[in-house]
């Protein structure tokens, strides 16, 4: 088990290596600079601000310097919100978002899990038809389909739920975006859930806890769930990732002050050292997130540690 | 000689799986509505009395009605709703399938070499692909997108670009176990080359999976391409998609649903058909994936 940890971790590593590497390349390529603005700034002053930001070192100084800040969990000073580090602006924003997304993810295992495993027993009936052709309903309209149409019923239509902010964080302000976000998520689990649980109720072991009189609902929960999950465990590095790159846009329609709206005003606003926090921030985020699932797959399989 | 053979065997797998996916009426249905969508979006605009960026200054933002001659209706810049949710269809279909062709080379092209030459070149290449998977690799193509500029090729690159590692991990586990059969070594005793051996006799035989792999990667492009247009980063006015109609309709939904509601439905219908006929596909391709679907 050490040995696979440690395997897991060395490909960790490099993959994050790349990621910043990548980051900071596309950045520095990309025409325009921050301090591009309608009215010129004068040649000392531009000269003074790069080298406060240190713009005017060579790249690969740069690069080290950054990677060196990095390893303090310094992402450096944003250059649009100038009063604020992007430390500090991921600090305000990712709380926010880790609600959001957390309870996406958990709203969409638990209906996810239970749909899958509902269609399954129910096997080729209209009950299973009916849960798969709602799931590829899900996994076909997109989140940001899915989101003004929550709000033109919900909000504006019925009337019932705000359409948008965070108010002082009740839990009517979230209910949508939650929904919006964990939806096409439910559909993905609930479609691997139901394939691998069909798999599992036709391998021999459940046949012979059948034979030796166990009843269905004992059958299910004590010794087919735990197989038929798997696949799901292993969806979930991929769904964390959907769930962090749909929250950008839930963040956008419903004005939530998030990270995912940091993320597009920085884009737009050529905030490279925010942009560049944010994709790091996240990136190592799914990163770890993903060595964990894998760590926990290898307890619960042991096969795959070989 | 080679030519024959190939083009025999091409033929029964598809007449095999024609005959499985004609009995599917869900797959068969899509497959219509695609087809009926794909004229629509090509020829539609041509005989359109509007053109979609004209703007009529009687009609700005009305309800679809017949008698107005706008269908749909207008947006809030007086432009015919139909014919620029078609021009979006075009678009959207055409990235859809660019970007999926691009994915479909690099893909097959890189994972064949792999599981061809296996050992410590496979490990090598199949290592990097391991890497690259665990990228964001969308927030890297919003940076792109930011960074140099909204331009139609980068979008079918950069789309392409991140679609192809799911295909060629699958295309090398279909390599690793064709090349072991007799046809390959009998090619490779009768003296073919490398390239031609994957060129002419690996590839072919991959083409079922392939066909799967593509339905369903088709409808995953489209969406990432409206993803990006929604953030306002697709394609420029005033030239359309899917994805940029659904922002515009976001935005102005109190006052103009239909706006959101007729470029939601083609798009969702799409991916919906795209999908159903994947599976489909699969059902008929390959039938021991029957029931673990995804």
């Amino acid at each position: 088990m050490l040995n696979f940890m440690l395997r897991r971790l060395l490909s960790a590593i490099p993959t994050l290596f790349i990621l910043i590497a990548l980051a900071f390349m596309l950045i520095r390529a990309a025409p325009g600079g921050p301090f591009d603005s309608e009215n010129q700034l004068p040649a000392e002053v531009e000269a003074n601000l790069r080298n406060a930001y240190h713009l005017d070192e060579p790249l690969y100084q740069q690069f080290g310097r950054y990677l060196a800040n990095l390893a303090r969990g310094d992402f450096g000073p944003s250059f649009q919100y100038r009063d604020f580090s992007v430390t500090e602006l991921i600090r305000s924003g990712f709380p926010v978002s880790l609600r959001l997304g957390g309870l996406a993810m958990l709203l969409a295992l638990m209906v996810g899990i239970s749909a899958g495993a509902y269609a399954a027993l129910k096997q080729n009936t209209t009950a299973d038809y009916s849960v798969m052709t709602a799931m590829m309903v899900g996994i076909s309209i997109p989140n940001f389909v899915v989101a003004p149409l929550l709000i033109l019923l919900f909000a504006v239509g019925l009337r019932w739920l705000p359409a948008g902010g965070l108010g002082d964080g009740e839990v009517r302000h979230l209910l949508l975006p939650v929904i919006a976000l964990a939806m096409p998520q439910i559909a993905y689990i609930a479609r691997l859930m139901r394939g691998s649980m069909i798999e599992v109720l036709r391998s021999p072991f459940i046949r012979t806890a059948r034979a030796q009189g166990l009843t269905m609902p004992r059958i299910i929960v004590l010794h087919a769930l735990k197989p038929a999950l798997l696949p799901v465990i292993s969806y979930l590095g991929p769904a964390t990732a959907a769930v962090i790159t749909g929250s950008v846009v839930i963040e956008q329609i419903f004005g939530i002050p998030g990270l995912g709206r940091f993320f597009v005003q920085g884009a737009l606003n050529r905030d490279y050292t925010l942009v560049m926090g944010v994709v790091v921030f996240y990136g190592s985020l799914i990163i770890i997130f993903n060595f964990f699932v894998d760590l926990v797959y290898g307890w619960l399989d042991p096969r795959v540690r070989l | 000689m080679s030519e024959s053979i190939r083009q025999s065997i091409g033929r029964s797998l598809w007449h095999d799986a024609w005959v499985v996916l004609r009995r599917n009426r869900a797959a068969i249905t899509a497959l219509v509505i695609l087809a009926l969508f794909t004229i629509a979006v090509i020829v539609g605009p041509l005989f359109s009395a509007y053109s979609i960026d004209a703007t009529d200054w009687d009609n700005i933002s009305i309800a679809p009605s017949i008698s107005s001659g706008h269908w749909f209706g207008t947006d809030a810049l007086g432009r015919d709703l139909l014919v620029r949710t078609l021009q979006g269809g075009r678009i959207s279909l055409l990235v859809g399938i660019v970007a999926t062709l691009v994915s479909l080379v690099i893909g097959i092209t890189y994972g064949a070499v792999s599981g061809y030459f296996g050992g410590r070149v496979d490990q090598v290449m199949m290592r990097i692909v391991d890497i690259l998977y665990a990228l964001p690799f969308m927030f890297l193509v919003i940076l792109l997108m930011v960074f140099f500029g909204r331009n139609i090729l980068l979008i079918f690159v950069a789309i392409g670009a991140i679609n192809w590692l799911d295909m060629a991990r699958i295309v090398r586990g279909q390599t690793l176990s064709l090349k072991n059969r007799e046809f390959i070594e009998a090619a490779r005793a009768g003296g073919v080359t490398t390239a031609r051996i994957i060129g002419r006799h690996i590839v072919p035989n991959l083409l079922g999976v392939v066909a799967v792999y593509v339905t369903l990667t088709i409808p995953q492009v489209i969406l990432v391409e409206s993803f990006l247009s929604f953030l306002g980063l697709g394609v420029q006015e005033p030239m359309t998609s899917w994805g940029a109609l659904v922002n515009e309709g976001a935005q102005e939904m109190e006052n103009a649903p239909w706006m959101l509601i007729f470029p939601a439905v083609f798009l969702t219908i799409t991916l919906f058909c795209f999908n159903f006929l994947g599976d489909g596909l699969r059902d008929a391709l390959d039938p021991r994936d029957r029931g673990a679907s995804l």
